[in-house]
């Protein structure tokens, strides 16, 4: 028995520490590395420069996702200027270095954090670290998961640790049981509008409470997904028997008696009883709303069904809200249910797997979207959009006037596409910033449920309403 | 002189200045930390992206600010994106240190790998000097020797910054040899305990 009670954290970190330095840093095994083209082939150019080689090539990845080409097709591998070079170079680094990478025409293809729950790179109880800041979406399996910078990753590489100063813990706790319609996206929106973007600043953050203990696997990802939009050094959830099935016969899973010895680790992953975390934050989801964003801060989010907020509070918070009402031309008082919109978008690495899409689907089914809107699905990896055409829904997205794309992070950033520049865009995304969806766009971040209805509606919609 | 800039302040005072505002994606056209200066706040620096018709009343483009060594901002400062092509573009176009009450965490880890001093100062603090930078051409001194933000003919603001980080900066540690040359034992016991209690990892 264990004399004093842990939390999630404290027992993931106490894991993989290799050593305590005298700066107050500890030195943290990495069990897997998973880089990109878009920061990662630096680190890999840069190692070998220097003469350096990868401790452990076999724990290292790397995938195309953030520049490539969505359109059905690919007819241009990127829409991205310069990008071509960044493809090319990826190709080369990751052959010298010999790791293994996922190509825009493997079959595994997908954005980084959905791909490594699928093929079982990311799973509960290892450490994985990617120089992308949404990396901590694999918390959801309960994984010990952050992002980092390029150089962060080169020290990854050649030393199979990183240099980490311990950061806090916290638990937000999820009290009520919410409304059917709201969703993991919902929840994650509500606690960064409520605690600040801000407000996980320097913690490890579990979620937990009734609501996080009835999500899937893929909500938990969704909600650990924005854990850097709260400002947390990372997010996650302990893993329960849905985890271990979802991620049990996965390419890179353990088998035969390795599995049990994982499983029975992996069962021990949760928070003892009477253990004590630095800081406890708690949400109400007792009636609340789908949540939609208003402003340009994952923070300036409100119920769908609410009005564009006066601003308040002390004076620098009230300027940012001015500024945001600004770009996003709106005014305090404007109901948000009534904006129309231009554009619609279901993508991403916090919304575009399997059970996303089926929810955008169930919505757009027999319905068409507005007249005027632009409307793209762009699902998260080549497995979830195979998946998906194995049910029809393609044919449901098609139907209804969206465009059905190949896999890549896409639109979340006006990467493999047009942009939204200058149009007002509901968008299952996780960041609303200025210009983020092309020069001038206005971004609404809500679920993929919400962004579905708005797209039929013309307007923010609360799906409910749609029946 | 490491961990040591001086020069004019330039106050960017909003709050959740994103690493996208800093450099768009976009403006990442080269796989090379060099040469990003120029796309540098692009959104906000230029009227019109493709002639790069510069927008007057931006703080970089005035004729004060034009030499800035120094950034004054809002409260968490480089949040969102992971890339360090943010501070890439920072050190290019020259600024050496930024002062604000709150930064993204990957961003100011990416700022210590990069030698630029990225300062927290109380929210109160960073506006008093912001609004003055505004006023008047604002000459500073980040000194992280000192760990201190001098200005002529006024008290010097003390700050802290996390030992390690500090140290990275003023000695231009290599953290990789460090590690390798400190740890390479530690690493070596790790793993081979871990083979035998995580086999299956």
């Amino acid at each position: 028995m264990s004399a004093v009670p842990r939390t999630l954290f404290e027992k993931l970190w106490a894991a993989h520490e290799v050593a305590q330095t005298d700066d107050g840093q500890s030195l943290i095994a990495i069990d897997r590395i998973f880089l990109h083209e878009r920061t990662g082939t630096l680190a890999l150019q840069a190692l070998e420069k220097a003469g350096r080689t990868i401790r452990h090539p076999e724990r290292a990845f790397c995938v195309m996702d953030h520049i490539v080409d969505t359109v059905p097709g690919r007819p241009g591998l990127t829409r991205m200027p310069g990008g071509a070079e960044f493809m090319t170079a990826t190709r080369e680094a990751a052959r010298e270095a010999g790791i293994r990478l996922f190509d825009i025409d493997d079959p595994n293809q997908g954005i980084v954090h959905v791909i490594s729950p699928e093929l079982g790179i990311a799973l509960p109880g290892l450490t994985l670290v990617c120089p992308d800041s949404h990396t901590c979406t694999v918390g959801g399996l309960g994984a010990l998961a952050w992002g980092i910078g390029t150089t962060q990753a080169e020290h990854a590489l050649a030393t199979g640790t990183l240099r980490v100063e311990k950061p806090l813990s916290m638990r937000v706790n999820f009290a009520g049981r919410p409304d059917p319609a709201v969703t993991a996206k919902d929840l994650i929106l509500a606690v960064i509008a409520k605690h600040s973007a801000t407000g996980g600043l320097g913690c490890a953050v579990e979620f937990a409470g009734e609501a996080i203990d009835a999500l899937g696997v893929e909500g938990r990802m969704t909600l650990c997904n924005m854990a850097i939009e709260f400002g947390a050094w990372t997010g996650m959830v302990a893993p329960n028997q849905d985890v271990f099935e979802y991620v049990s016969g996965r390419e890179f899973s353990p088998r035969g008696a390795l599995w049990d010895e994982a499983l029975a680790a992996w069962r021990g992953l949760k928070t003892d009883e009477g253990a004590e975390f630095d800081r406890e934050l708690e949400l109400d989801c007792e009636g609340m709303a789908p949540q939609v964003s208003w402003g340009t801060s994952p923070e300036h989010s409100i119920g769908v069904d609410a009005q564009v907020p006066e601003p308040s509070g002390e004076a620098g918070r009230r300027e940012a809200m001015r500024r945001a009402l600004d770009y996003m031309d709106l005014a305090p008082g404007q109901k948000m249910d009534e904006l129309e919109i231009g554009a619609a978008f279901i993508g991403s690495c916090t919304n575009a797997r399997l059970s996303d899409l089926r929810a955008a689907a169930k919505l757009l089914d027999g319905r068409r979207v507005a007249e005027g809107v632009k409307a793209i699905c762009v699902p998260g990896s080549m497995t979830v959009r195979a998946a998906a055409e194995a049910e029809g829904l393609h044919r449901v997205f098609e139907n209804a006037g969206f465009e059905w794309h190949e896999s890549g992070c896409s639109m979340c950033f006006y990467a493999g596409g047009d942009g939204f520049g200058g149009m007002r865009a509901v968008s299952s995304t996780n960041r609303n910033f200025e210009n983020r969806q092309g020069p001038g766009a206005r971004t609404h971040l809500a679920s993929p449920a919400t962004v579905a209805a708005s797209a039929v509606a013309g307007r923010l919609t609360d799906p409910r309403k749609l029946g | 002189m490491r961990g040591v800039v001086s020069g004019v302040a330039a106050p960017l005072m909003r709050r959740n200045v994103d690493t996208d505002a800093i450099i768009p994606s976009r403006e990442m056209k080269r796989v090379s930390r060099e040469g990003l200066g120029e796309g540098l706040f692009a959104n906000w620096r230029y009227t019109d992206l493709a002639t790069r018709e510069e927008a007057p009343d931006f703080v970089l483009n005035r004729a004060r600010y034009r030499q800035a060594k120094i950034l004054i901002s809002g409260d968490n400062f480089g949040c969102g994106s992971s890339r360090e092509h943010a501070v890439w573009a920072l050190a290019d176009w020259g600024i050496g240190a930024i002062i604000a009450p709150g930064f993204g965490e990957i961003f100011q880890a990416n700022c210590a790998q990069n030698g630029i001093v990225a300062v927290v100062l109380p929210e109160e603090q960073v506006d008093a000097i912001g609004a003055e930078a505004e006023r008047r051409e604002l000459r500073l001194t980040v000194d992280l020797g000192a760990c201190e933000v001098q200005r002529v003919g006024d008290r010097a603001l003390p700050f802290s910054m996390k030992p390690r980080e500090r140290e990275m900066i003023l000695k231009g540690l290599d953290p990789i040899a460090l590690t390798l040359s400190e740890h390479a034992a530690a690493i070596e016991a790790f793993e081979k305990s871990d083979r035998t209690a995580r086999p299956w990892a």
